[in-house]
């Protein structure tokens, strides 16, 4: 019996087409997404978009809205949403702010602290679901009239009545911080490849681009390390799982509680990240910084093929669903059409993507 | 209950100890009261069958065994010390698996990822630590193919397997991990024969080795097939314990059914039950 039991071929399997085995990728629609805006822009708009100054000026703004998206789909996959990280990126300026301005504190201390004071709010607002047992899709709606009203009354606080707070760049002026969180990176190879020729230059010999702004460097950086734990690690096991079922995980000894309050955490330091670079980069923080920003992380992880009801997802996928964002958002400017044809285009994504990752589910887990 | 007097005489052998002792569990959920002083332990080696009714509180006392419930009063002295698991993941850190009759298993997961959920073998050091995927591979699919079941793939999901075949991840996670103490709650309920057999061969397996099964089941003969122990609970509250050979299939058969309603069904049924 054991021999027959050994045996290794299986007569019931077929074997799997490439396509079968690509449809598994939660990642998928946001991939080929970016191809069809790609192609779509190559048709439509002016080809400077796709020259590397295009290309950075699609990139930057995509960046930061993937960072907030990547660590939103983290947070998707572990089961919870959170509407408080627009108003976070407010917040946190707010608090970015006060400490280097007010307090003129060196970024080494300021950044760490904006990213602990991030960290707590978002340990309290996971303990509030899980101690409610309340969704957190409403539970995180309070936060996000919350947070933006505290950094209207803090700014002001701040200000002495004001709601923008300026003087970031003076106070961060020569801290040798600055250089990780604002500006160009890479500018030495950026200059060798024009010196090479490789890339275009100005008359005067220097690159027309000067290096890479940072953020699009933290946004890949943090899409490879999300995608890492995600997959290859005991703590992306767990976030499968809680989302998955929270009972269920629970019961096979998975530290639930844990996951989900750090995820929380994550996300709330991710929007203190996206507040210290475009503050430091806009030399002032307002209420109105980070305005929305929660509904498009969430798109963002959605077109990436992150399932509403957690579970299932990508980071790559979330790090292509920004791409397609800035892409669109930026890409019209380039086009003869109406910018105003950037909601539309979001909403009919949205759907899109909605409706693609429905199906794909129930063709991966035979769904009955 | 039966004036059986040999119902009472199934305390535990003088040399054993019990690897784990509960001592007059109560467990309430609202104003419902689902277990009222249940008295139970399991010895090294032996595999000790929980048997009752729907509703009895079968379900309900694993899961104070092992760390899901918080019992409302009662005593719990695992290896002799008492303790009290605040989390399924405490209880199984002392060596306690457990198969839930929910089967605790996430359907969008892979086998492996289910397989290995909350306790996943790592390679590499500090930074480096990942999950083992190739090593969690091979012992899922070994693990399987022990069980009788030849997985297609340890990647697939488990929302597409079959029912038994769902139910026999579980007990394979089970066995592979519970060290000192098994519990299987109603572990062959979607099982054909051949893995049924296969079930009931691997307890006997592990007691061998010296692991405490506690077995719940409704079925007499699978229950008689493998225990050595049988304690009927009803309503709530331990009917008794009844140690095997001492007591016959049709007996234990009455006493899970409360008694008096089986005889009544019998006639209309020929005595097929
Ligand atoms: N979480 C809960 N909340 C409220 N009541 C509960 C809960 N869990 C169990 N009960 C009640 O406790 C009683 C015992 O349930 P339990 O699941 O332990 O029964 P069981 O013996 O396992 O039954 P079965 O053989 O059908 O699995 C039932 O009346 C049930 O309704
Ligand atoms: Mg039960």
């Amino acid at each position: 019996m054991a021999a027959e039991i050994q045996a290794s071929e299986d007569e019931r399997i077929r074997s799997e087409t490439l396509a079968t085995k690509l449809m598994k990728k939660p990642e998928l629609g946001a991939i080929g997404g970016v191809i069809l805006v790609t192609l779509f822009f190559m048709l439509t708009a002016d080809s400077t978009m796709f020259t590397l100054s295009g290309i950075m000026n699609f990139m930057t703004p995509a960046a930061q809205l993937g960072i907030l998206g990547i660590a939103a789909a983290m947070l998707m996959i572990g089961g919870e949403f959170d509407l408080s990280i627009g108003s976070m990126v407010a917040f946190a300026g707010m608090i970015f702010g006060a400490l280097t301005v007010n307090l003129g504190l060196p970024l080494i201390l300021a950044i760490p602290l904006t990213m602990a004071f991030a960290a707590a709010v978002g340990a309290v607002n996971g303990t509030i679901v899980l101690r409610t047992g309340l969704p957190s899709f409403i539970v995180t709606l309070a936060g996000l009239f919350i947070l933006r009203g505290a950094s209207l009354v803090g700014l002001k606080l701040f200000t002495g009545g004001s709601t923008q707070l300026r003087g970031v760049r003076d106070a961060v002026e020569g801290d040798w911080l600055a250089r990780f969180f604002s500006g160009d990176a890479l500018q030495g190879l950026f200059a060798w490849l024009a010196s090479a020729g490789v890339i275009d230059t100005f008359s005067n010999g220097t690159p027309k681009v000067p290096g890479v702004p940072v953020e699009i460097l933290w946004f890949i950086g943090f899409a490879l390390i999300a995608t890492y734990v995600l997959l290859r690690t005991p703590a992306g096991n767990w976030i499968f799982a809680t989302g998955g079922d929270s009972g269920a995980a629970k019961n096979s000894g998975v530290p639930v509680r844990r996951v989900k309050i750090s995820l929380f955490m994550l996300t709330a330091c991710a929007a203190a990240l996206v507040a210290v670079i475009t503050v430091i980069d806009a030399g002032s923080t307002d209420a109105r910084r980070g305005f929305m920003k929660e509904f498009e992380a969430i798109i963002t992880a959605v077109i990436g093929g992150c399932l509403l009801t957690g579970g299932y997802g990508s980071a790559i996928g979330a790090f292509f669903g920004a791409i397609i964002f800035g892409m669109v958002t930026i890409g019209l400017t380039y086009t003869d059409f109406d910018q105003d044809w950037f909601q539309i285009f979001l909403g009919g994504m949205l759907l899109l993507a909605v409706v693609f990752n429905n199906v794909i589910r129930k063709r991966v887990t035979g769904e009955r | 209950m039966a004036d059986d007097t040999r119902f009472h005489h199934g305390s535990v052998p003088a040399d054993a100890r019990p690897i784990i002792h509960m001592e007059d569990i109560t467990k309430h959920f609202g104003n419902v009261i689902a277990l009222n002083g249940v008295t139970f332990d399991v010895t090294p080696g032996e595999c000790h069958c929980l048997l009752g009714d729907n509703g009895a509180g079968k379900s309900t006392f694993i899961k104070t065994m092992s760390g899901v419930h918080k019992p409302n009063s009662g005593q719990i002295f695992f290896e002799g010390k008492p303790l009290s698991f605040d989390s399924p993941r405490e209880a199984m850190e002392a060596g306690i698996a457990t198969v839930f009759q929910d089967l605790a298993m996430i359907p969008l997961m892979s086998v492996t990822r289910n397989f290995f959920m909350g306790r996943e073998p790592t390679k590499g050091k500090g930074l480096t630590r990942r999950f083992d995927i190739d090593r969690a591979n091979e012992i899922t699919m070994e693990e399987m193919r022990r069980m009788g079941i030849n997985l297609r793939a340890p990647d697939q999901a488990v929302g597409t397997l079959s029912g038994g075949e769902r139910q026999t991840v579980a007990i394979a996670r089970a066995v592979y991990f519970g060290a000192k103490v098994l519990i299987l709650d109603e572990p062959t309920s979607a099982l054909g024969v051949r893995q049924t057999s296969n079930v009931l061969s691997t307890i006997d397996r592990v007691r061998k080795q010296g692991v405490g099964v506690v077995f719940i089941s409704h079925n007499v003969r699978h229950a008689m097939a493998v225990g050595d122990r049988f304690t009927v609970l009803n309503r709530g509250q331990t009917l008794g314990t009844a140690v095997r050979d001492e007591i016959t299939a049709t007996e234990l058969q009455d006493l899970m059914a409360g008694g008096q309603e089986l005889a009544q069904l019998e006639g209309s049924l020929g005595g097929t039950v």
